[in-house]
């Protein structure tokens, strides 16, 4: 009897709690399309973030409406955070400037743990809040999830930093970082061309997609470009606290060049292993290297000369500007997914001028007029001037080569 | 006495069912007039997906009393077989629909087959030891499946544990599980309507074993081994019976879960110890043993993290005592000392109002 009381006390709330969520979407379902009815909710909505009420305090009350999607919480949060912080200061300046075709730029940030299924919810979110473009996802599964999403709906997308290649499958889909495989064939370009080294040696995370993505490239390129590679060797998330053995490995078959396609925290182990055994290669790292100088208790004396590809670095001249706003608004310094989504917005702002969309317009529409744009802007952004896309997302701009001299970058 | 305890329980039996086809009926009338926001139209897949896991694993957890951790283990199973044969048989098989209906299929009996293969040395243990050793197996699986490279092309499949291009396919050749990329490009082709057919097959199987023959023999062993095989039960029979059912179930909702993501990779988030856990809570909160109790609860505990969206960061912070609360104030014998006292008091209340 108490379980039957208790179970149907369950099956109300359960009913309750699905027809509260539809009743209060039967008006945002509809925003896309008539932006105007909307101007009530809106304000009521904007209430939920500080960053939101001077956005709706337009004067015509009609606003574009831009959803970011990122890992704000777990593992990944540092490049969610960063994602979702560019994203703001660079709407926070956009409006202040007058916003985009004359019409203010609200912000809504969802978060979806770096979980593909999480990430398609976040998405529903802002949809239902009338979103009528996404900068995101920020991780590449997530993003490969969200991006069938949006290219059944129409909507458009543009993700800072989904690498894999599947990231953009969508016509609707643009990217601002490199992709995977691009980075690995530039590296082994770089390589071949400034010849640093004949003889390659690659450790590499076989976990993850990001740095086995990059590796496979890179040894299918390294053939074109005369370079030998001598020794290949993983290790998994699980095993990323011990390199000796890899690096012994290296060291025997004599690697003149270590390619390391993997993120910082690993590197500063691999560069302080190597340096215990006196192993004294060139390193070259890709983008995931950045951050190298900042991990706590790493002595950067050890990473001088190290070499990496990057889109973005703190100390180059562009983004100085950036990094003290950036550093004065959130209190960090910004990191290259922050740049990433800074230039997604202003990707987004150049693309809907050229077009010349209103947000009275549906997200569909606003979407094939942005897919047209996209192709035939060019912006100086944070991470690479002269940036343009083709028509299959990609971006296209030159990475730039740094060195670590004296504990800062130096552009080679 | 004996029909009418019959008759009890064929009446619950109904109600459970009837509660599934009546949300189905509702959400149904809710799409055709529009009134569902995207968010829950999204989630509704999901939702089904997480009840048939919670049905599943109350039959390892609940009916027949052993600690299962590696739930998610299975359903990593299921959902890469199905999709993988999705992908496989796409110019065989132009219908997505008449895919995903082998794919269930198939994604069941894979999951099912290792359900029984890890099942007969597994099921030889007690207690913790089984769910050390369930929870290492969902591991081992995950981290399996990371490794595994296999490819597809005109003289058949090709696998390699090592990346791509090792596979040595020719230029017809698509590589369909890359590794820790997993599968990329699944339709989606799991709709509610599926879900909630697979969930009310999942309920039927379920319900019918607890109240066969089988099913008394299995709720027996649970209560006192040494008495059941006294009788004559054979009990490693019924073991591997319960847990094979109960495995093969997790594969079919690891093959909706794989139609309805466009991108399947098994991460610790969605196969690793962390689902197996996220299963069992749905389990012990909607009482060990009681079918209905999971649905409701998986259903609860997946929509309460997104109703909740507005809160922010304090989103998780939030769902932990709101978890904690609906575990205390369903369980604790205190808390339903309180519930008896609040109900008849509400009782005589509307006797007086009358």
């Amino acid at each position: 009897m108490k379980k039957r009381m208790f179970s149907l006390g369950m099956a109300v709330l359960m009913a309750a709690s699905m027809t509260a969520c539809g009743g209060s979407s039967s008006s945002s379902a509809t925003t896309a399309a008539a932006a105007a009815e909307t101007e009530a909710a809106e304000a009521a909505e904007a209430e939920d973030s500080a960053e939101e009420t001077e956005a709706a305090a337009a004067d015509d009350g009609a606003t574009f409406k831009i959803g970011v999607i990122g890992p704000l919480t777990g593992a990944a949060a540092a490049y969610g955070v960063g994602v979702a912080n560019g994203a703001d200061l660079a709407v926070k300046e956009i409006n202040a400037a007058g916003g985009i075709n004359g019409y203010q730029v609200e912000l809504n940030s969802q978060d979806d743990e770096h979980d593909p299924e999480k990430s398609v919810n976040a998405y529903n979110t802002l949809k239902d809040w009338g979103a009528q473009m996404i900068v995101g996802s920020v991780t590449s599964k997530p993003c490969i999830a969200v991006v069938a999403e949006t290219s059944a709906d129409n909507m458009f997308q543009i993700t800072p930093s989904g690498s894999a290649v599947e990231c953009i499958s969508g016509d609707n889909a643009f990217r601002v970082c490199f992709s995977d495989p691009s980075q690995g064939k530039a590296s082994a370009q770089y390589i071949g061309e400034h010849a640093l080294a004949t003889k390659i040696g690659i450790i590499y995370d076989s976990s993850t997609e990001y740095s086995s993505g990059i590796r496979e490239a890179f040894v299918a390129e390294a053939a074109n470009q005369g370079l030998e590679i001598v020794a290949d060797e993983a290790f998994t998330a699980d095993s990323a606290t011990d390199f000796s053995v890899q690096l012994d490995k290296m060291n025997e078959a004599g690697a003149e060049l270590v390619f390391l396609p993997i993120y910082y925290q690993e590197a500063s182990i691999i560069l302080k292993q190597a340096s215990d055994k006196e192993f004294a290669p060139i390193f070259f790292g890709v983008d995931g290297m950045d951050g190298i100088l900042t991990v706590d208790n790493f002595d950067t004396s050890l990473a001088e000369g190290v070499m990496l590809l990057t889109p973005f670095s703190t100390t180059e001249e562009g983004s100085l500007q950036f990094t003290a706003d950036y550093t004065a608004a959130y209190g960090e310094e910004p990191n290259q997914f922050a740049a990433d989504s800074y230039d997604a917005i202003y990707a987004i702002k150049a693309a809907a001028e050229a077009a010349d969309v209103n947000p009275d317009m549906s997200y569909s529409d606003i979407c094939d007029a942005l897919k047209v744009a996209m192709t035939e802007i060019s912006i100086d952004g944070l991470t690479g001037e002269n940036m343009t896309w083709d028509a299959s997302g990609e971006t296209g701009k030159a990475p730039k080569a740094v060195m670590i001299v004296n504990g800062v970058y130096e552009m080679q | 006495m004996k029909m009418n305890q019959k008759r009890k329980v064929f009446i619950q039996n109904l109600i459970t069912y009837a509660i599934v086809i009546g949300c189905w009926i509702i959400i149904q009338i809710m799409i055709q007039t529009g009134n569902i926001s995207s968010l829950l139209k999204g989630l509704l897949v999901p939702l089904c997906t997480y009840a048939i896991l919670a049905v599943s694993l109350n039959l390892t957890v609940g009916i027949l009393g052993e600690l299962s951790l590696g739930h998610a283990g299975f359903m990593c199973v299921g959902a890469f077989s199905g999709a993988f044969f999705t992908n496989v048989a796409a110019n065989v098989i132009p219908g997505t629909g008449l895919r995903l209906f082998f794919a269930l299929l198939i994604g069941a009996a894979v999951a099912g087959i290792f359900g029984l293969l890890i099942g007969i040395p597994v099921l030889r243990l007690k207690g913790d030891y089984l769910a050390i050793v369930t929870l290492a197996f969902g591991e081992i699986i995950k981290n399996l499946i990371n490794t595994l490279y296999v490819g597809v092309d005109a003289a058949g499949l090709h696998f390699s544990i090592k990346d791509t291009t090792s596979l040595g396919l020719d230029e017809t050749g698509v590589v369909i599980i890359k590794g820790p990329q997993g599968i990329t490009g699944t339709p989606k082709a799991a709709t509610f309507t599926v879900g909630v057919i697979v969930l009310l097959i999942t309920v039927f199987v379920v319900l019918n074993l607890i109240n066969s023959r089988s099913g008394r023999a299995i709720m027996a062993i649970r209560d006192n081994r040494i008495a059941a095989e006294s009788i004559g039960i054979n009990v490693t029979k019924f073991k591997l019976m319960a847990f094979a059912i109960s495995a093969s179930l997790a594969g079919a909702a690891g093959v909706l879960y794989a139609h309805n993501l466009s991108s399947l990779a098994a991460t610790t988030n969605n196969f690793g110890y962390n689902k197996s856990i996220t299963i069992l809570v749905f389990v012990v909160l909607g009482g060990l043993g009681n079918v209905r109790g999971s649905i409701i609860a998986a259903v609860i505990l997946t929509l309460l993290p997104e109703l909740l969206r507005g809160l922010n960061d304090y989103r998780m912070l939030i769902y932990a005592i709101v978890l904690i609360v609906m575990m205390i104030f369903n369980s604790s014998p205190k808390a339903i000392e309180m519930r008896a006292v609040l109900r008849e008091r509400f009782k005589k209340k509307s006797k007086e109002a009358a």
